[in-house]
């Protein structure tokens, strides 16, 4: 039995998500600016758009709840491995602080939220990752939650959704970190050997070790547009190569045209692609 | 600090060198001489006694060679990813002569281009034919140049992977030399695709059903060394180090300063000791002390014993046994 979060907790959760203030309602910002075109608009107009920007069309980052509650069927969702916390297994300095406060921030326990739950009544494993803690970076608990959720799919022969963010490595847990990358690897592909369909959604920025393993195995490869997607961080390259990188490279229009993605999709679209591809995937 | 050291052992090493060279000359010289004639015989006296002084003079030199070499014995992290950098340290080119026989090369990933930061082919280890496969570092600043200094492109993973997957094909073990500073940050890597490509290499290696063992002999950074790094057993060299990202690098990221590398070396437990700790190194092999630079040939008769242990053990085991051993390897850390 797949222990489960207090379903009444999931619209707390995604309010949350929302940055919206529970406790002193009247604080709640009118008003939300663009950090692309410094234009502002009305949060409800902002909410009506999926938080891409009315006025210019730039997609804003989303929490892993929220997320979640545009893509499931309400009322089904369920939490997996919610009690699996973030831990330093290095004893890094300052590490467990970093923690903490991530944690206060976000009210998150680690980077990935893991899920079961229906998409327009079939049964699926939801996995999202979050870039708002320690910017969706790979940590043994994230690579632990990934590998149990996927089992879980595995097991069950349900359809398996990832959406990733992530800035790569947890550097803080070091060879542990790393190790991860295989070890999802690993998962995914005995998933994929029982037959199961694995639907890799790329979220703004998905870079890295989360690149170089369970995000670039999927049987559908979508992105949301206008994300960062790609191993090596342009800062490094342009380093490396001593020249400005040409503008898009490594967005998702760019890989899109190099062959590495099947689909750029609106967030909009987000829940109705994920449903036809699931249907296209019923025996 | 111990690049200092290694300096003066060098000039000493040199000095024992020219000394012992004469030596033998000298010896051969003797010999013969007794043989051509009589009269030789007086001045072989005269010279056996000078002969008799270099034995004493590199007696001398030998011990203050041993007397640096004492600093040596513990090394800390950035002394050891320091020779785990070393030019001379042995190379896979080293390797493979050292360890194989019949060795024949493969070249290309057969789809786009030939990486020559990857090095590999069929051989035999003990007899036993297997799929030897490693990063590629030369010892001089062109080859090294050639070789990308060991930075693969994703060609040279795709390029390992066919090799691998033809070991799988005709159930030959795979053997891996891991040393790269990290794959290869360049634009064309990653319009090629270069997360695809190591994310395909993880996925297929934890599938294989033949045994796999890969040795870090140098420095083994990130998602590229990883990349043909999913391995039953993962041997070290006693200063070999592995780590998620280059200590610069780690150093950059974390403090925005890569001149801080020294300090991220201490905090970043990459050592070998420090991965047999974690769980991920399975056996450490003894080096020279001073590092593997400085004596081969005892290099490669502790890497052969250690290697022939662990290889026959994984023979032992059923195809199924080895794809479980190694997935089970990986599904417990962290």
């Amino acid at each position: 039995m797949v222990p489960l979060l207090n379903v009444a907790a999931f619209p707390i959760k995604v309010k949350k998500d929302l940055g919206e203030n529970l406790l002193k309602k009247d604080k709640e910002p009118v008003f939300i600016t663009c950090k692309s075109c410094g234009r502002r608009a009305l949060k409800k107009d902002w909410q009506n758009n999926y938080y891409v920007c009315p006025v210019c069309g730039k997609y804003r980052s989303i929490g892993a709840y929220y997320r979640l509650s545009l893509v499931l069927d309400p009322g089904s969702f369920g939490e997996l491995n919610a009690d699996l916390k973030a831990n330093d297994p290095n004893d890094f300095p300052e590490y467990k602080d970093k923690l903490l406060k991530q944690k206060q921030k976000t009210g998150l326990e680690e980077a990935a939220v893991t899920a079961v739950g229906k998409i327009g009544g079939h049964k699926v494993v939801v996995i999202v990752l979050d870039s708002r803690f320690f910017m969706g970076s790979m940590s043994s608990i994230v690579g632990e939650k990934v590998t149990r959720a996927v089992e879980y799919a595995t097991q069950k022969h349900y359809p398996l959704i990832i959406f990733s963010a992530s800035g790569g490595a947890r550097m803080q847990e070091g060879i542990y970190s790393l190790m991860q990358m295989a070890k999802t690897a690993a998962a995914i592909e005995e998933f994929s050997a029982a037959g199961g369909l694995y639907i890799s959604y790329l979220t703004h920025p998905t870079t890295g070790g989360v690149t170089a393993s369970f995000a670039s195995l999927g049987d559908i490869t979508l992105a949301e547009p206008g994300a960062l997607i790609g191993f090596a961080g342009p800062r490094v390259i342009e380093q490396t190569i001593h020249k400005k990188l040409p503008i898009g490279f490594q967005r998702s229009e760019y890989l899109e045209s190099h062959g590495f993605v099947d689909m750029i999709v609106e967030r909009s679209e987000m829940r109705s692609t994920l449903l036809k591809l699931i249907e296209l995937h019923n025996k | 600090m111990i690049e200092k050291i290694l300096k003066k052992v060098e000039k000493l090493d040199d000095e024992i060198k020219k000394l012992e060279k004469t030596q033998t000359r000298e010896t051969k010289d003797l010999v013969k001489s007794v043989y051509q004639s009589d009269e030789a015989l007086e001045s072989i006296e005269e010279e056996y006694e000078s002969w008799d002084e270099h034995g004493k003079e590199i007696d001398k030199l030998k011990q203050m060679r041993n007397y640096f070499l004492k600093d040596c014995a513990e090394l800390t992290p950035d002394e050891k990813v320091y020779l785990a950098r070393h030019i001379e340290r042995p190379h896979i080119d080293d390797f493979i002569e050292g360890l194989f026989t019949d060795f024949f090369e493969q070249k290309g990933d057969h789809l786009f281009d030939e990486d020559k930061s990857i090095y590999g082919g069929i051989a035999r280890f003990h007899g036993i034919p297997v799929t030897v496969l490693g990063h590629r570092k030369g010892h001089t600043l062109e080859k090294n140049m050639e070789y990308n200094f060991g930075m693969p492109c994703p060609e040279g993973y795709r390029k390992a992977l066919r090799l691998m997957n033809q070991a799988e094909k005709f159930g030959r073990p795979i053997i891996t030399f891991i040393d790269t500073p990290g794959a290869y940050p360049g634009m064309e890597a990653e319009e090629h695709g270069q997360g695809e490509a190591i994310a395909v290499n993880l996925a297929k290696m934890s599938q294989f059903h033949v045994p796999v063992i890969s040795v870090v002999t140098g420095e083994g950074n990130s998602g590229g060394a990883l990349a043909i790094g999913v391995a039953n057993r993962i041997l070290m060299l006693e200063n070999a180090v592995y780590s998620i990202l280059s200590p610069e690098g780690f150093a950059s990221i974390l403090w925005k300063d890569s001149d801080r590398h020294k300090e991220a070396c201490k905090l970043m437990k990459l050592t070998a000791a420090d991965l047999l700790e974690a769980g991920v190194a399975d056996e450490i092999v003894r080096e020279p002390v001073g590092g593997a630079q400085r004596d081969y040939a005892t290099v490669m008769s502790n890497l052969d014993k250690v290697l022939y242990k662990h290889l026959k053990e994984l023979r032992a085991m059923s195809p199924t046994e080895i794809k479980n051993d190694r997935q089970l390897k990986y599904r417990k850390i962290g």
